[in-house]
């Protein structure tokens, strides 16, 4: 099965975003960084683990009446470095482009550190630098490298 | 050394912390003699947590330096208790000092701080994270005893609460050191400064006791096991006492053996080392006089 008919199981949307070519199983967590539950009323189509040329196994997020913020495709490139994104406007493909690690991702994530500046209600956003294998706090230096959707700021 | 504020150990070059060094030899060798250097300058001083050495030693060298103070004064007198950001605090002292000298109980509060105003900020110990003044003044104290190439220094006690410890370690990779760290397990370096140094390709090894690596240390830096940061007394009870020195601990150790602690030390180093010329503690908090007046005086 190719990656086109793959996507065919799932239906077209009219206007909003296709997240491609995501690590199998990580659906569930672009949703959560994306700050989709249901309670929003989006139309959300998902496939997992669904077959892939290129990867194997894959999954797919369909959003619709939805695109997708720069700092909310920074996040998403550090649990899905191989997804593509692609804007739909009226059935069609208007914007097509792979995320890209940045080097850090600013108002995203909480810092797990309770006792850091950030968590103290002072006026700043959260800022963290994207290291090889996690991400670091610039204002505690504290680092986290599992369950990184867990700090996804509420 | 051109930086706008003094943050962190890891903005410090070596160049930057042999010019601070210089610098504060030079201030130290004539102390009184330096009051034409800025007159009039104001530096603040914006404690949120209790201080005897960073405090006054800034409140010494200032005022050696031909400047003067102004106090924030203890924080419940102050509108941090009305609900005032330190953000705020520090925008409004910014319109009233030349520079400003922040000790706060949080991590990364010195870092933001400094994003809000344009006058010199010097952190004066961030929670558990860095006190990069301190470890200029260890430094000091470090090349005034044994140098700071070729050394080998044993760090030993609370490496995890430390920021005395986050911050030496890190600078210490600017010259070739091997750092050995002696902990109790539940006190080992955290995570972030492990990464540090690995990046920073330092020599680094950890122990539980000092005694296999004391023989090798020509310098050995003792903080203090803190108590109160272990949830359970009974796990505290199992390390006490094992990470103290008294002079049996110190029968294997070199002749030359420099001993350092930030003080204030509670049981950590047994009174009768002080009469001993390796016992250098004392001469390190009298140290953070002439490296602040250097730093000071680099930065105004």
């Amino acid at each position: 099965m190719t990656d086109i008919d793959t996507e065919l199981r799932v239906s077209k949307i009219q206007n909003g975003t296709v997240i491609d070519h995501v690590t199998g199983g990580e659906a569930l967590h672009v949703l959560a960084i994306i700050g989709i539950d249901g309670s929003g009323g989006e139309a959300v189509s998902l496939g997992m683990n669904v077959p892939s040329d290129r990867m194997g196994k894959k999954d797919i997020v369909k959003v619709e009446g939805r695109e997708l913020s720069q700092s909310e495709v920074d996040v998403l490139s550090l649990i899905a470095p191989d997804a593509t994104i692609n804007i739909i406007r009226e059935y069609e493909v208007t914007e097509k482009h792979r995320v890209e690690r940045p080097e850090a991702v600013t108002g995203v994530l909480e810092c797990p550190n309770a006792n850091c500046i950030t968590n103290a209600g002072e006026p700043v956003e959260t800022q963290f630098a994207v290291l090889n294998d996690g991400v670091r706090c610039e204002y505690c230096d504290t680092i986290i490298r599992e369950d990184l959707t867990e700090h996804i700021e509420s | 050394m051109r930086h706008d504020h003094i943050i962190t150990a890891k903005q410090l070059s070596r160049e930057d912390i042999e010019a601070v060094l210089d610098l504060a030899a030079e201030f130290d060798r004539d102390l009184s003699g330096q009051a034409d250097r800025h007159p009039g300058k104001l530096l603040a001083l914006a404690f949120f947590e209790p201080s005897t050495r960073t405090k006054m030693s800034f409140e010494t060298a200032i005022k050696r330096l031909g400047g003067d103070v102004i106090d924030m004064g203890p924080v419940e007198y102050s509108s941090v208790t009305k609900g005032e950001t330190l953000a705020d605090t520090v925008r409004v002292i910014e319109g009233y000092a030349d520079a400003i000298a922040l000790r706060h109980p949080m991590e990364g509060s010195a870092t933001m701080a400094s994003q809000f105003i344009d006058v010199p900020l010097l952190n004066g110990g961030d929670g558990a994270g860095q006190h990069p003044t301190q470890t200029l003044l260890d430094l000091y104290t470090i090349r005034e005893n044994a140098g700071l190439d070729d050394l080998t220094i044993g760090i030993m006690g609370d490496l995890k609460y430390g920021r005395t410890v986050h911050s030496l370690s890190h600078a210490l990779t600017n010259f070739d050191t091997r750092q050995h760290f002696i902990s109790p397990e539940s006190l080992k370096l955290p995570r972030n400064v492990r990464y540090d140094l690995h990046e920073a390709g330092a020599q680094v090894r950890e122990h539980e006791s000092l005694e296999a690596v004391l023989p090798e240390l020509d310098v050995l830096y003792v903080t203090r096991i803190q108590r109160e940061r272990f949830p359970d007394e009974n796990e505290y009870q199992k390390v006490a006492g094992q990470f103290n020195i008294d002079l049996e601990t110190l029968e294997d150790a070199a002749d030359d053996l420099s001993i350092m602690h930030p003080l204030p030390r509670v049981d950590e180093i047994d009174p009768a080392i002080d009469d001993l010329e390796n016992a250098t503690y004392f001469d390190q908090a009298h140290n953070g006089v002439p490296v602040r007046m250097a730093l000071l005086d680099m930065l105004l």
